[in-house]
């Protein structure tokens, strides 16, 4: 009967006496984010494996990405495994900042936070140089023969090599006759046309898209990460008694790692 | 009005403050999956560096399906180290840990299971023996 529960022991009911779930309000919530912003991630990236398995052929992800700055093309799938390598460390930094907050160590906080932050800089700036070289395109850019597309590089003999796709190329004195008579060429990407699959323009559009969506997020993360090593190094969280807030930016960060781990796998390495 | 962002009489507890000697627990588990996801990583790049999808003659590398599988299988791994061991969800409430991971993980897995079969369809009608494509 309503109105009578003066009379249930309190220690039956919950008694609104933290949370159900024994974790903070914005903990929680942070989580609830991630999980849409998730949803997101696995809407966009389901939709390139849509894209990808309907489409005629796909280009193979280390002739795309076999550059590496200052050193030229020829380093398949090296650069990127860098980069992630970088998020994988600036992530571990960010749990060390965040173990050293539940000690109340704020030297220790500056430190590792200050690290993660840098870490997150180099990324975006690697990030910033994969999408300038993709958009400024191998050296030769691709070709149309008379046997179809066909991307241009020379090999360590300095032939002339014609990538025709599937794995086969064409070398030599053959190609260059091919590379002689070709109809058009192409070079570079933009979201009309690119020359790592000039038969499938989506997937110029799906690397802008989801790369550049990914990097929105590490650059947000950063921007995070300098607020609350500011707060940190104020003292703000010294007088509130907890570093929780640098708990919930490190799950941040961590989710921003999270994806990646799933672009990795399905731009560069499927 | 009652602030909730305040921890206190380790009321969270993971939000629950340690001592020095818990932390050097906690900082050896943080290395250790470290040298995993390091490890992980590197075995994909050598894999996707030596086997290749297609053979000599252009056609489909026997192995490839596998290879595929195997990408797979070490992403969720990758995945897992980072969301139970970084993000603590591992030592979060068991309920908490089934809200977050449960509707996820099933919403997810109809999603890849209705776009797979719709774009099966698809590259059938394009590239099949009854292809549109002339």
């Amino acid at each position: 009967m309503a109105g009578h529960s003066e009379n249930i022991s309190r220690s039956e009911l919950w008694g609104g006496d933290g949370s159900p779930f024994r974790i903070s309000y914005g903990k929680q919530w942070m989580w609830m984010f991630l999980v849409s912003d998730a949803l997101t991630f696995g809407g966009l990236l389901t939709a390139y494996g849509f894209a990808r398995h309907s489409a005629p052929s796909w280009p193979i992800g280390e002739e795309t990405f076999n550059a590496m700055p200052f050193l030229g093309s020829g380093y398949p799938l090296l650069y990127v495994a860098l980069m992630t390598f970088i998020l994988i460390v600036s992530s571990v930094t960010m749990v060390l900042a965040v173990e050293a907050a539940h000690r109340l160590d704020k030297k220790g906080v500056i430190k590792w936070l200050f690290l993660t932050v840098i870490g997150g800089f180099f990324f975006v700036g690697s990030q910033a140089w994969e999408w300038y070289h993709f958009i400024h395109g191998s050296h030769f850019g691709s070709i149309l023969t008379s046997q179809g597309w066909a991307v241009v590089d020379i090999n360590e003999a300095n032939e002339m090599i014609l990538r025709m796709g599937r794995g086969l190329t064409i070398v030599g004195a053959e190609a260059t006759t091919l590379y002689e008579n070709a109809t058009a060429s192409m070079q570079g990407a933009n979201l009309i046309e690119n020359e790592y699959a000039p038969l499938v323009p989506q997937y110029a559009n799906f690397f802008f898209f989801i790369t550049g969506f990914h990097g929105f997020h590490v650059f947000s993360g950063v921007v995070f990460n300098l607020i609350i090593l500011i707060n940190v190094v104020k003292g703000v969280y010294d007088k509130r008694g907890h570093y929780e807030m640098v708990e919930k930016v490190g799950l941040y960060w961590h989710f921003v790692d999270l994806v990646w781990v799933f672009v990795f796998t399905f731009f560069y390495l499927l | 009005m009652e602030r909730d962002d305040l921890v206190q009489d380790h009321k969270y507890s993971i939000s629950a403050n340690h001592d020095e000697a818990h932390g050097v627990e906690i900082r050896k588990k943080i290395w250790k999956v470290t040298g995993i996801l390091t490890l992980i990583t590197v075995v994909e790049v050598l894999i996707g560096a030596f086997i290749k999808q297609y053979d000599e003659t252009g056609g489909d590398n026997a192995l490839w399906p596998y290879v595929k599988i195997g990408f797979l299988v070490l992403t969720v791994v990758k995945a897992a180290y980072i969301v139970l061991v970084f993000m603590h969800l591992g030592d979060e409430r068991k309920s908490f840990k089934w809200v977050i991971l449960a509707p996820y993980i099933l919403f997810i897995l109809y999603l890849i299971f209705i776009c797979l079969t719709e774009s099966s369809y698809w590259h059938e009608v394009f590239q099949g023996a009854d292809s549109i494509n002339p």
